[in-house]
């Protein structure tokens, strides 16, 4: 599973998913390159999170080929896939926490149970506290997802994300439901792992603002917080869906003046 | 025709190559034994009572519905052998498979149809565990040893049951006629016949329960429906199987 450093991590080659008149992706390509940020917007039903799951291997494509770390792993089975998975740091839609477990343990689990990790058993918990620490939630180890708010139980699933340092994170919908406060606390915190991890980033989002946060702010570690730049953050790519297919692929600046009525109304500009 | 028998087949299909995963994973590490304990206590010692209950009356029941028919053969001193082999042979299995049916086919289909519309399968997937070693392989281990252990203790507790109505009840006969009755009516074909059943239809209810579960779709409405889907579907293929299994005893 070697890679060179500048080749894309993710590569999309003409992937479509369903049936017939029930085709859910149509015809999608695209490259995710190391470091980059890959912003997905689309309406309820355009195959977002269809796109996401088939690049975590969780939907295997009906045709195309998924390129994942230079590999081609279209054809891979369950197991060959666990391995990969140990590379990809996701946030589910409504944060995928494991309700019977406490947080310690639902943050610690990918470190307990990820075949390729190996982490030894004294170093999970100080990895699952600094990871908490991450998302400012380091005080609710022993409380069950039940009792924390929508806002929290979606820190919490970012901080199971980014426990076992992954190279590439995806984000399903991380702001859907959320009042505004709470969604840019946690487009923040997207932020700051994009920044401070250097971690290729794809996101899938509905919300125009999640996009230009992640495009027009970078974490400061200095002030603790996002400091706005000038232009577009570099690497910074735009991709919108409609019905499954590909209605816009390009740059910020691109994205900004493109009048397709379709793409428009995600640029708000 | 062919349309209709669509949607039954690709079940069926699906069913069998959930149980064939289920299958080859007995044999494969990881073995989460934590939640196979769990779930022998959740299964096991949870259904304690309804299945002492149920066998309880079910022996009481038979010994009472019988006394008459055999007073008017004069074979009352028999009643211990026809409760023993009513038992042992069909009601012991059956009652028992449909009580944890009833108790955990359903609660194995809700709580992973629950896990599986909260992503929490999808999230289970993504993080290193696959789900058929985790969830689906506990329940079926921990099903497959304790409902013939289940069974057995009903059949134990009817058998009292019966006795209770027989001879302190209604007087039928004594209670070491009873006994003695009821131990020699039950031969080695009996006991393997009620053992089998039990070990088959815990098979059946277990991955029956967990299929619904894993199935679910369409968030909590999709719950509801397949956790009474799991119960009906289990409920059913229990009284098939109990017939083919009955079938090829018979002819053995």
């Amino acid at each position: 599973m070697e890679q060179t450093a500048a080749g894309p991590i993710l590569i999309f080659r003409n992937v479509s998913f369903g049936f017939d008149e029930n085709l859910v992706l149509r015809d999608v390509s695209f490259e995710l390159t190391r470091g980059a940020t890959l912003i997905i917007h689309g309406a309820a039903g355009s195959g977002k999170t269809v796109l996401l799951k088939i690049a975590l291997g969780l939907l295997r494509p009906t045709s195309g080929r998924v390129i994942l770390f230079g590999q081609d792993v279209t054809e891979y089975t369950e197991q060959q896939w666990f391995d990969v998975r140990s590379r990809i740091g996701v946030l589910f839609q409504e944060g995928g926490l494991f309700d019977s477990f406490s947080i310690e343990d639902n943050v610690g689990y990918p470190l307990v149970n990820q075949p390729l990790l190996q982490v030894p058993p004294e170093e999970v918990a100080p990895r699952v506290e600094q990871s908490l620490e991450f998302v400012e939630l380091g005080h609710t180890l022993e409380k069950f997802p039940s009792e924390l708010s929508g806002g929290m139980r979606r820190r919490v699933g970012i901080a199971r994300a980014i426990v076992t340092q992954p190279e590439l994170m995806l984000y399903d919908s991380p702001t859907a439901g959320l009042d505004p406060i709470t969604a840019n606390t946690i487009m923040a915190l997207i932020v700051k792992g994009r920044d401070m991890r250097r971690a290729t980033t794809l996101i899938v989002t509905h919300r125009h603002q999640d996009g230009e946060i992640l495009e027009r702010f970078r974490w400061d570690d200095s002030i603790g917080g996002l400091k706005k730049v000038e232009g577009a953050t570099a690497g910074t790519r735009y991709l919108v869906l409609e019905d499954g297919r590909i209605a816009f692929l390009g740059s910020p600046a691109e994205f900004d003046v493109c009048n397709e009525p379709h793409v428009a109304k995600f640029s708000s500009r | 025709m062919l349309e209709l028998l669509k949607a039954p087949i690709l079940t069926f299909q699906e069913f069998v190559l959930l149980a064939g995963r289920a299958a080859s994973g007995i044999f494969r590490k990881p073995y989460y034994w934590d939640d196979v304990f769990i779930q022998m206590d959740l299964i096991g010692v949870g259904s304690l009572p309804v299945v002492i209950l149920t066998g309880f009356f079910s022996g009481a029941v038979m010994a009472l519905q019988m006394s008459r028919a055999l007073r008017t053969y004069g074979a009352t001193s028999q009643v211990g052998m026809i409760v023993a082999i009513t038992l042992v042979r069909e009601m012991g299995p059956v009652l028992t498979a449909l009580m944890v049916a009833g108790r955990n086919s359903s609660g194995m289909a809700s709580e992973l149809g629950s896990m599986k519309v909260t992503e929490q399968i999808d999230a289970m997937r993504a993080l290193g565990t696959d789900p058929v070693m985790k969830l689906v392989k506990p329940r079926l281990l921990a099903t497959a040893f304790v409902l013939p252990l289940l069974t057995v203790l009903a059949d134990f507790v009817g058998l009292v049951g019966g006795y209770v109505v027989a001879c302190t009840m209604l007087h039928l006969t004594t209670a070491s006629e009873y006994w003695s009755s009821a131990w020699h009516a039950i031969g080695y074909d009996d006991i393997a016949q009620g053992l089998v059943k039990p070990f088959i239809f815990a098979i059946v209810l277990s991955l029956v329960g967990c299929y619904y579960g894993m199935q679910t779709k369409g968030g909590t409405q999709g719950v509801g429906r397949a956790t009474t889907q799991a119960v009906v579907v289990a409920s059913v293929w229990v009284v098939v199987l109990t017939f083919i299994i009955g079938r090829v005893f018979v002819t053995m």
